[in-house]
Order: C-alpha cells, then sequence, then structure tokens
C-alpha cells in the first residue's frame, strides 16, 4: 500500500488544481445562474485562452503570469460580444437553442484551432514547471502553488465584484427575477453579456494558471469541460461556494482516483460522481433550488 | 399511414437506389458514409425531433451496436447478421437503461443533454480501457466478402443494404407520427405536464421512445462497423456521431420524417464541398459543420424541409 506521505501528498496536490479547476467551474456556474444556460462552449473558450497564452509566451515572450491581466480583459471582451451579438440573438429566447448555439460555437472554436495548430500537443516548455517547494515531508509544485493562491484571488475579487458593485446587484437582479429587472432599468441583455464576460475571463486567467504546467493542444478543453461540469453539479447549478468547494474535491478525487487506480479510470471516477450527482441529487451539494 | 407518407420515402430512397448503376466508387464511398450518419440521425431525430429530449451522447447507441457486432463476430465466431441483430438489441437495452436512470430521475433540457454525454464518455473510456474490446488497438474484422459475413465485393449492394435499413426506418418514422404512440410523444414534447394531466404515462412513453431511438441508432453504428471493418472507442464512442447526427437532424428538419436523411446528404455534401476547395486542411470541415447548426438554429429553426414548407406557403 501507499504510505501516509504519499496520500497526503496527493491530496495537497489535488487541492492545488482543485483550485484552477475551481475558477473553470465558476465561470460556467456564473453563466447558469444567471442565463440559465449550460454553456457547451466553455471548454473550448479554454482551449482558445490556452492557445492565447501560449501566443503571448512565443511570439511576445510575455511570462504566462504577466498575461492574466491583459488576457483577462480580451476574454472578457471576447466572451460579452459573443452573448451579445451571437449565442443572444441566435437562440431567439429558447433555452434549447442556446444549448444548440453554444455547441455550435466549441464545434467552431475547436476545429478552427485544429485546422490552424494541427492536432500537435504543445508545452510552454518552461524551466520553472517542475520547481518544487518542500513543505514539511511534502514536496509542492511551485506553478501548482502560485496558481491556488491567483485561483483563490480571483475567486475573491469575483465575490466582491457581485455582493459590492452596482454591476453585481445588477447581475444578481437578473438572475433572480429578470422581469422585475428589465422594469427598474436594468437591459438584460447587455448583464447577459457581462455575465458572459465575466465567465471568459475567468477562463482567461486560469489558461495563464494552467500553462506552466499543462500541455495545449486543440481537444485539451475537452478534458476540463466534463470535469467542470462535475464541479457545477456537485456544487449546485449557480453556486459559487458550491463552485469553490466542488473544484477543490474533484481535484482531490482526481489526484487520488490517478494515484489508485491509474489516469484514465481516475477520469472514470469523475464521470461517474458526475452521473450520480445528477441522477440522485441534481441540485448538487450546495444547490439552493429545490 | 396515407398513400402520400410512403410515396415520399420511396421516391426518395428509389431515387438514391439507382445511384450505384451510374456513380464512381468515390461517390458510392460517400454515399455509404452519408446515408449511416442520416441512419444514426433518424434515430436521434425521433427522441429529440419527436420526443423533445435533446441527447448529446447518441455515441452511447451507436459504439454499442458497433462493438457488439464486431466482438460477436471476432471474439465468439458468430456469423454477421446474428451479430448485427444483437448489436442493435443490445443498443435498445442500453437506451433503455440510460432512459429509465436519467428519466426517472427526471433529468430534461440541459441536464438530460448533460447526463447523455457523460454515459457515452464512460463507455468510452471502458472500451478504450480493457482488452476484452481490443482497448486502444480498436478491433479489426477480417477482410472476407460474403453474404453470411454481411461484406460485399460490389460497393453498390451494402448502399442498398443501408438503403433498406433507410427505408424500413422512414415507414416506420411516418407511421408513428401518424400512431396514438407518436401522438403522446409530441404531447410530452410540447408540454410534459399537460401529456401527463391528460393521462399519458410520460415516463413510458419517454422510454419507448429512447429504446426505439437507440436501436436505429446503434444499427447506424453496426454498419459502419461491417463498412470500414475497424473501429477503436475514439470512433465507436466519440462525440463526433453524437454531433454529427445531432446537426444532421436540425439542419434537415427537427421532428421531421425525412429531415435526417435530407440534413445528413446535405451536411456531408458540404463537408466534401469544403474538402475539394479548401484542401486537405483538418477541421475545416466541422468547423463549417458548427457554423451550419448556428446558422440554421438561427434562421431555419425548422431545417431544409421547414424551407421548403415556407416556400409551399408563399407560393399557395
Amino acid at each position: 500500500m501507499y504510505s501516509p506521505e504519499i496520500i497526503a501528498e496527493a491530496v495537497v496536490n489535488g487541492l492545488l488544481t482543485g483550485g484552477t479547476y475551481a475558477l473553470i467551474a465558476l465561470g460556467l456556474t456564473l453563466v447558469y445562474g444567471v442565463l440559465h444556460i449550460v454553456n457547451f462552449a466553455h471548454g473550448a473558450l479554454l482551449t482558445c485562452a490556452m492557445f492565447a497564452v501560449l501566443g503571448m509566451h512565443l511570439w511576445l515572450g510575455v511570462d504566462p503570469y504577466w498575461s492574466i491581466l491583459p488576457l483577462a480583459a480580451v476574454f472578457f471582451a471576447f466572451g460579452y460580444g459573443l452573448q451579445r451579438f451571437v449565442i443572444g440573438p441566435s437562440s431567439h429566447g429558447e433555452d434549447r437553442n442556446t444549448l444548440l448555439v453554444t455547441l455550435g460555437l466549441s464545434i467552431i472554436l475547436e476545429n478552427l484551432l485544429l485546422a490552424a495548430f494541427k492536432s500537435d500537443t504543445r508545452t510552454l516548455g518552461a524551466d520553472t514547471a517542475f520547481d518544487v517547494i518542500e513543505l514539511g515531508p511534502m514536496l509542492l509544485s511551485r506553478p501548482r502553488l502560485i496558481g491556488f493562491a491567483v485561483a483563490l484571488v480571483t475567486a475573491g475579487l469575483l465575490w466582491l465584484l457581485l455582493s459590492a458593485t452596482d454591476t453585481g446587484r445588477a447581475i444578481r437582479a437578473v438572475a433572480k427575477e429578470k422581469l422585475g429587472a428589465q422594469l427598474s432599468g436594468i437591459d438584460p441583455r447587455h448583464i447577459f453579456a457581462v455575465t458572459f464576460g465575466i465567465g471568459c475571463a475567468c477562463l482567461a486567467v486560469a489558461a495563464c494558471l494552467l500553462l506552466p504546467t499543462f500541455y495545449v493542444n486543440p481537444r485539451v478543453g475537452n478534458a476540463f469541460v466534463l470535469v467542470a461540469f462535475t464541479i457545477v453539479v456537485l456544487g449546485g447549478m449557480g453556486s459559487i461556494t458550491g463552485a469553490l468547494v466542488g473544484g477543490l474535491l474533484v481535484g482531490v478525487v482526481e489526484s487520488l482516483g490517478g494515484l489508485l487506480l491509474g489516469e484514465s479510470l481516475g477520469q472514470l471516477g469523475i464521470f461517474l460522481i458526475f452521473i450520480l450527482m445528477l441522477l440522485v441529487r441534481p441540485t448538487g451539494l450546495f444547490g439552493a433550488r429545490a | 399511414m396515407s398513400a402520400r407518407d410512403i410515396a415520399a420515402p420511396v421516391l426518395l430512397v428509389a431515387v438514391l437506389a439507382v445511384l450505384p448503376f451510374f456513380a464512381s466508387g468515390t461517390m458510392l464511398n460517400f454515399l455509404v458514409s452519408a446515408l449511416i450518419v442520416a441512419l444514426g440521425a433518424q434515430g436521434w431525430n425521433l427522441l429529440a425531433g419527436f420526443g423533445g429530449q435533446l441527447s448529446f451522447g447518441h455515441a452511447a447507441f451507436f459504439g454499442t451496436g458497433a462493438y457488439v457486432t464486431a466482438l460477436l463476430q471476432i471474439r465468439f465466431g458468430i456469423n454477421a447478421w446474428a451479430g448485427m441483430a444483437a448489436g442493435i438489441a443490445l443498443g435498445a437495452v442500453v437506451g433503455w437503461v440510460i432512459g429509465f436512470l436519467s428519466f426517472r430521475a427526471r433529468l430534461r433540457g440541459s441536464y438530460f443533454a448533460l447526463v447523455t454525454l457523460a454515459f457515452a464518455e464512460v463507455l468510452r473510456i471502458l472500451a478504450n480501457a480493457a482488452d476484452f474490446t481490443g482497448g486502444a488497438a480498436g478491433l479489426l474484422i477480417r477482410l472476407q466478402p460474403g453474404f453470411g459475413n454481411l461484406q460485399f465485393p460490389d460497393r453498390g449492394v451494402f448502399l442498398w443494404l443501408v438503403l433498406g435499413c433507410i427505408l424500413f426506418v422512414l415507414l416506420l418514422t411516418a407511421s408513428i407520427e401518424r400512431s396514438r404512440f407518436g401522438a403522446q410523444l409530441v404531447a410530452v414534447r410540447e408540454n410534459e405536464d399537460a401529456a401527463r394531466a391528460l393521462g399519458v404515462d410520460v415516463l413510458a412513453t419517454k422510454l419507448k421512445a429512447i429504446s426505439l431511438s437507440a436501436a436505429i441508432t446503434a444499427a447506424a453504428g453496426c454498419l459502419y462497423m461491417q463498412n470500414f471493418l475497424y473501429l477503436d472507442a475514439n470512433i465507436a464512442y466519440g462525440t463526433w456521431i453524437s454531433v454529427e447526427v445531432l446537426i444532421a437532424s436540425i439542419i434537415g428538419g427537427l421532428g421531421t420524417v425525412l429531415g435526417p436523411v435530407v440534413g445528413a446528404l446535405a451536411l456531408h455534401g458540404l463537408g466534401e464541398a469544403t474538402k475539394l476547395v479548401s484542401g486537405q486542411i483538418t477541421g475545416i470541415d466541422l468547423a463549417i459543420f458548427g457554423a451550419v447548426l448556428i446558422l440554421s438554429v438561427a434562421f431555419a429553426p425548422n431545417g431544409v424541409m421547414g424551407l421548403r414548407r415556407l416556400f409551399k406557403g408563399r407560393a399557395g
């Protein structure tokens, strides 16, 4: 069997990865909470963001961590435009259509990346990828530790934005009562687009945190998208706290599963949790709506 | 069923059936591939178009049909026709089980789409990991042309076989549309609670629909296996087939009898045209499929069949 140190190390490393997962899930859950749609393009948008980080590094020589702010801004604008001018108008206000349009978007984005970059797997190739920090008996990956910290800070900022700003109040108003918000002078189309933009900005941040240790290929987002869905379902669709806790939990499950069962079967564990949650308790562990 | 219900499917299939006398080998290969997707799409359309349950995981049924056909032949030396029958039956069983679990949990809309996607992924990972299914290396059926092996030296004969299946499903769908079950299915699609209030057994109706739907898509999987004689987990249970049957049905016309076949032919025709124009850039054709899906949802919610109706309406 495995020694307690190895198990503990796997748990902590899982928690660290889980921070970034939580960030990806945060964008998804926010969009669901406000627009009441599952954004199937979330994974493909993450892939786009990861390629953007790679591009910034290769062509402009920008360190991934310095890309966080500019890329978050660019992706906010991109997401805003997508929702305002593509997803919103083409769905005619029907949930089923939104589902199909975001699916179509994910197919387009993924395959355009495939056409442009081929299916090769690339990495940043930075020598800092394997830096470790010793913490007692454990060896922790430095990029993951940074990723965890930045993810928590981003989640905190998001919480501040939602609870303390006018935009945040408007977002929450539209999520709770669209018609009422509209009557008080809020334009739901604008708020929908802002929310979608924030979701994309979260992905940009997550991409900057992932890239130092992870690889990129045009399908890499798929690996994350079901993980993110699992987290969102686990935490309760639309719940921010749920996304955070769910993200950390899934990170640990994946890490332990990978250690005990091997990589591909560890992934299986995540899918099974996902299906079980949907079948048994679709409102999630923290879901408010019964 | 009226004579008109029968005439349109028969006419469509008859036109396609004379093609082997003129078409080149490449053309026949294209038709076979497109029509296998068309058959899968017919299955998808039955559940999603008529029943309103949008599945993103029909690969689960396609793959089961393909794997069962292949495994029975390779591991147990069972006749290909029997293998195909077993593949269709097991596909229906998988459909019933997935349906029972998710419909009983009252999953619909995005949730149903997500859970079907996850079921297909679980099957993909399992088939990719297990030795019995050939693991990541996949399965290869020996090339042995012969009627009993469901392999024909003449591509045209295989095309007729696929067309036969399509015609059968076209007539089946047309008769369902006119039947009590069809009416119940549409009632469930339009308003589940109202249907229940009127005495429709919603769960039973949905289960019947998903089992039939799965059986049809599994048949497409069996034919895919017999056509290419090779598969692996990413082909059989991959998202490509879930997505193609969905797009074909939607651009053809959701909830129409002919829609999936028309849509699959249009989609694959478009794919080939793109490849001709752009050269061999991987991904471009699929990117265009995605764009067509969005454009169709935005501007032609009833697909090609809807456009036809629009045109008729204006003319008359």
